[in-house]
This record gives structure tokens, sequence and C-alpha cells, in this order.
């Protein structure tokens, strides 16, 4: 006989550190960073007919207001350092997702010039999401995916990190 | 309230912000909320297309075409094959043409309803823009079922098309043209003649006739200023010439010919040309092969040669260099969105911030056809 | 009007600055000394029966011994063009600007200037435009040696093959 049968139904028992991932998986909001044609597919992600606004994400515009950033598009060179800054100014806990070959690779511009061949020679990146584009149904996986990794996170026992300069 | 001291402020409208036509940089100059001056500045997304047209050959560029307008990536690849079969001589089977008339007509709707759809956004109505996509969501199922894709598409050829039609698509797509048209009817009565609509853009930054010849605005940017300029109606290419439509032009009857409440218009009264033109193609299409017979190692005769393709943004020129073996030595495109950055530099005097974002949503700027 | 006409009329002015005309088909053009060309294209602009009022096109070519500059002219009056050539040898390559006449070659010479290192006497703003600032060479031109890094991140290739064909050009330049 455990005490746990005599609990009625409309009490709920967790772990603090389940709690607070299912607060913060539940509504990451997402920095409008679109920068090529893939920013068009996150449109459409955003769209009526594949709503990822049901899974908690709403765009925002400014980074001190988001915590997750999709990156979808080319990274050019000249591009690359304003994008450390703005992911420098996004406040922890932050997430990042590279969305679309080119900013996982350099996609098929490589052979270019003036492009940085993936977003993780800058950046630490959390999901890659392939495609050219990928279709609106692959970035909500992209999306489904990183909400497994947050719940898997142990904040409460997490060492401390110095802040990152 | 003379003796107040007042300052100019030089603020940056980041790479990044929520007007989202791309990562276009603007430094204003304002004096509270009225600008001197706004200066942009472009580059971000130069992916240098050009120089990578001299080392993929002439056939594996075609993917790239679709790079440089993705909103519009039909007519960029019309152009691009126009151009090889100009150098080439090679001559395009009708049901070929008829097939590339009626993707670049679908891909003329769907690429004004999303700049009808930002211009509601960028003013602050999200509404506007969640119907656009509802219906350009529709185009794209449309269009995923003729080639594949649904943004980036890559369905000609130099010499044609890739694949014919599927079986039983004319039907679904007459039945959504039936459906889109008292859909406009519905937007404009929702949006477009609503009154908060019409006080923001009317009267906004007009462009004169001789501006916008001086300053090589094209497309339906120039067409509201009054200018009777359409490539499909005065350089007829393709089968065009047998469609019977009619070219819209800008009357003022908001404000002031060749504000932007005429250039938004535009697009609207644009769109219901191009569904005449798809049902006039679709009922008449002829029978035949789609594609021309062309060599894999394509090596057209060495010269130049100079194409224009009236595409959504505007009358899209192609200048292609070629040098006799199988990879271009020179390819240049000259894009309608490219020639309105420079005017925006002039008209952005005296006009507000909040302003400033319906000129660029008017002129239907988009990032990469600066950059390329 | 035809293009040919076109260049037999600026042929009858300036005898001595139109170098070259091509019987070339489809698009036939006109080789112009390099001084010369702000007064062909303001005759060009001015005369009624051109009237040649939008600089449709200006591009830079590089040949492997020259760098061209072409422009396409276009009438909205008569709907005719017509295609003016300008060669600079590749050592400082300078001409004049026609953006008094044309403003749309504003823009269009600042990107020639950033891609191919033409410089144009006379312009209002002559910066770079798509490559960031500081950005060093020309790219669009046959010899540019991509640099390996820039501002920290470095540009060798990921693909192999790419970064074979990466290390060719370093050692040969």
């Amino acid at each position: 006989m455990s005490l746990l049968n005599t609990i009625p139904d409309y009490v709920i028992t967790t772990k603090t550190d389940e709690l607070i991932n299912w607060m913060r998986k539940s509504s990451l909001w997402y920095m409008l960073f679109g920068l090529a044609c893939c920013a068009i597919e996150l449109m459409h992600t955003g769209g009526p007919r594949s709503d990822i606004e049901r899974f908690g994400a709403t765009p925002r515009a400014s980074a001190r207001q988001s915590d997750l950033m999709i990156i979808a598009g080319t990274l050019t060179l000249k591009m690359a350092l304003r994008t450390r800054l703005l992911y420098d100014q996004m406040p922890d806990p932050k997430y990042i997702i590279s969305m679309g070959s080119c900013s996982n690779c350099g996609g098929l511009f490589q052979l270019a010039y003036s492009v940085c061949d993936g977003v993780d020679k800058v950046l630490p990146v959390d999901v890659y999401v392939p495609g050219c584009p990928p279709r609106p149904e692959a970035l909500t996986e992209g999306l489904l995916k990183l909400q497994e990794k947050i719940m898997t996170e142990r904040w409460l026992a997490r060492e401390e990190r110095p802040a990152q300069v | 309230m003379s003796t107040l001291r007042t300052e100019e402020m030089t603020l940056n409208m980041g790479p990044q912000h929520p007007s989202t036509h791309g990562v276009l940089r603007f430094v204003i100059k304002a004096d509270g909320e009225v600008m001197r001056e706004a200066i942009p500045d472009v580059g971000y997304l130069h992916r240098s297309i050009e120089k990578i047209a001299e080392k993929v050959g002439y056939h594996g560029f075609m993917p790239y075409t679709d790079r440089v307008d993705y909103v519009c990536a039909m007519f960029t690849n019309q152009g691009w094959g126009m151009a090889c079969e100009k150098l080439a001589n090679i001559e395009v089977p009708r049901r070929g043409e008829y097939c590339r008339v009626i993707a670049a007509e679908f891909n003329r709707l769907a690429s004004h309803l999303l700049t009808v759809g930002l211009m509601g956004m960028d003013i602050g109505a999200m509404t506007p823009f969640l119907h656009a996509l509802r219906e350009r969501e529709m185009i794209n199922d449309l269009i995923e079922e003729l080639c594949g894709a649904r943004l980036t598409f890559n369905y000609m050829r130099i010499g044609g098309v890739a694949w014919d039609l599927p079986p039983g698509w004319r039907e679904k797509a007459l039945a959504y043209l039936d459906h889109l048209d008292p859909i406009i009817n519905e937007f404009n009565s929702l949006f477009s003649y609503n009154k908060i609509c019409v006080e923001r853009l009317a009267k906004v930054a007009p462009i004169s006739a001789e501006d916008a010849i001086n300053y090589n605005l094209v497309g339906p940017n120039l067409r509201a200023s009054g200018v009777n300029w359409d490539v499909r109606k005065n350089i007829p290419y393709s089968v065009y010439p047998e469609f019977d439509f009619e070219v819209p032009l800008g009357s003022g009857e908001w404000g002031i010919v060749g504000d932007a409440m005429d250039r938004y218009m535009m697009r609207i009264r644009e769109m219901v040309q191009s569904s005449r033109i798809l049902r006039q193609a679709l009922k008449r299409m002829p029978e035949g092969p789609v594609l021309a017979k062309v060599v894999r190692n394509f090596k057209p005769p060495a010269g130049e040669c100079q194409i224009r393709v009236e595409s959504a943004r505007g009358d899209q020129g192609w200048y292609v260099v070629s040098d006799g073996t199988a990879f271009p030595w020179r390819v240049h495109v000259r894009t309608g969105s490219f020639a309105a950055m420079g005017i925006i530099q002039k008209l952005s005097r005296g006009l507000m911030i909040a302003d400033l974002v319906v000129l660029i949503a008017s002129l239907d700027v988009i990032a990469p056809e600066i950059d390329r | 009007m035809e293009a040919l006409k076109i260049y037999e009329r600026v042929k009858e002015r300036f005898p001595d600055k139109v170098l070259e005309v091509s019987e070339k088909k489809p698009d036939p053009f006109a080789a112009v000394a390099a001084d010369a060309i702000v007064a062909v294209g303001r005759l060009l602009h001015d005369d009624p029966e051109t009237a040649m009022d939008c600089l449709s096109n200006q591009t830079g070519v590089d040949y492997k011994d020259r760098i061209e500059v072409v422009y396409h002219l276009f009438s909205y009056k008569h709907h005719h063009t017509c295609v003016l050539k300008v060669k600079l040898p590749r050592e400082n390559p300078t001409v004049a600007t026609v953006e008094e006449i044309w403003r749309a070659a504003n823009w269009m010479e600042r990107e020639i200037f950033d891609l191919l290192g033409v410089n144009f006497d006379g312009h209002s703003d002559m910066r770079r435009i798509l490559m960031p600032e500081d950005w060093p060479g020309y790219p669009l031109r046959k010899d540019f040696v991509e640099p390996l890094e820039y501002h920290g991140i470095s540009t060798v290739r990921e693909s192999p093959i790419l970064r074979l064909d990466q290390k060719k050009k370093h050692e040969h330049a």
C-alpha cells in the first residue's frame, strides 16, 4: 500500500527540473532571423497551415525578448559578424536551430567567395534541420527535437559558468 | 518652444529587422520622427552567384537562378533558359512554351500575394498576411505537384521545361482560379480600401515618370508612375502575343500619381490579369513535346546576348558572354530591386520613419535580387 | 531606329572616337574611346531622334588582357536599344562617370568598382557596395585569390575537393 494511491486526481507530482524544463520548452519565442529563401519557409511554418504557434513558439523582432534563434538562410561573411553580436544580445538560456543547407554547411554556395560555410563556425548550434529549403513539417520536427533536448537539461544541478564574453 | 535645443539623431535600422524584405540596413539621420536622409547599406546577402556561373556551366547554373529571386523563381529560370537559347539558336516547342507561361503566371500570383500580405504586416496588421499566405499555400501545393518543390523550383531547362503537366492538374488549376477571384475582391474590401490602409499609403513618396525612367525603375513601380511599358506587350517573347490581357497603369485616384497606394494597387490589378492569362493558357494548351533536344555538353558559339523578361518585380535583364567553351565567361542579371534601392535615398528626405517602411514595401525590394 | 544606324549617327559626330562597330548578331555593339563616353552618352540622351532616356544596364567584363565596361541604353520613346563598350587596360582602369546623364548609373558604377576595381572619375560616392568595406581585392577578376580568413572566420572549405582547389590557387598566387 503506497502513499501515492491515496493522492486525488487533481494533484501532479513531478521533479523540479522537469517542471522548469516543461515550462521552458512550451514557450520558445524565436527571433525573426530570416536571411534568404528559408525565411519564406519560416514564414510559412508560422502561417495558417502548419502553425508553429500551437507549440508555443511565437516570432519576436528583438533579440532581447527571444530565447531561440532560427538561422534561416545563407550566412555571408559580412553578416556573420552581426550574427555573433545578435547572439550575444540574447539572454540565457538560449538555443539555436540551423535551418537549411546553407546555414548547416554552406549548401550550394560552397563555391562562393563571400559565404561563411555553415553557421557553426561562428555560433554553437543545437539542432540542424536539413533541406533546401526544408518543408514546414521538417522545421516543426526540428523544433520538437529541440524540445526533447530541453527536457533532458539539468538546470538546478548545473555548475556555475562564467558569463560568456 | 523656439529655445529648445534639438539635435539630429543617427539611428541604425540594422540588418535584422521585422520588416521582412530581407537583410537590408539603413543609416537614418532623423530629426525626431522626420528623416533627413536614409542611406541604404546592402551586401549582407551577396552570394557571388555571378562568379559561380563561371564554375558550374550552363546546365548546372539553373538551380542558382532560383536563388537570385526566390519568391518568383520561375522568371529567373525562364530568363536564363531564354538567354542560352538565344546564344545557341534553339527553339522551344509550343507545349513547352505554354508550360513555361503557366508556371510563370502562377508564380506571379504567388509573388504578388506575398507582397500585398507583407504590406499589411509592415503597416502593423497581421491578419492580411495570414489571408495571403492561405492562398499562397494552395499555389504551393499546385506547383509542388507539377515540379516537386515549393519554393526553389528548378523546373525549366535550356530548351523547354523538365516535366509535362501531370494528369488532372489542369482541372485543379482551373478550380483554384475560380476560388481565387472572389478572394481578391474580399481582400480588397478588407484591407486595400480600408480607411487606415488608404491613409497610410496614399500620397507617400510619389515618383514622377521622368524620375522613374532616369533611375531605371521597372515593373509595377514604373507603371504606377504612368509609363506604359510591359515587356510582355512591347517586346513580346514566348507565346504572350496569343493571349489577351491589359496592362494596368497608375492613376492617382487616392492621392498623387505614382505614390505608394498606386504601386500597391498595381499588384492587385496584375493578379487579376494573371488570372485571365492563366485561364486562356490552360484552355488552349497544344499537344507535343515539352523539351527540345539539347546536348548534355552544351557549348554555345562565342558571342554575347541580352534578354529581358517581365518578372513580378519588373523587367529583368540577363547579359551573357560566352567564349565557346562549356562554361560561360560572364553572366550578369540586372534586377528591378537593385534599381529601386538607388532611388530610396532621394525619396526618403522629409518622410517619417514609419513611412520608410511603407516605401520599401511598396517598391517591393527583396534582398537577394539586390545582392545576388 | 536600328542599332547600326544609331552607331552611324555617333560616328558622324565623333569620327575618331568610335573605335569599332561589330556586325555580330544578335546584338551589335559599338566600342567607344574611354574619354568620349560622356559626350557620346549626352548626344544619345539629348538628340530627339535617338532619345536614350534610360541606362538599362551597366556591367564590367574582365577579359584576360583588358577590362570592358558595357552600357546598354534604351529609349522609352522610340523603343530601341543600343550597346556601347569602353575598353580599359587592366592596370588602374579609369573612366568618367555618366551619373549626371542617367542617375541609375550611381549604384551600377559602385558595383563595378566593388567587384572589378574600375575607378569612375567624378562619382559622388565611390565606395564598396556589396562586399564589406575592408575586403581585400576585387572578386570578379579572373585572377582573384580568396583570403584564407576574414576577421577570424576561416574560409577553408569542408569538402576535400574544394579544399584542394583552394590550395592550388594559393600556390599559384
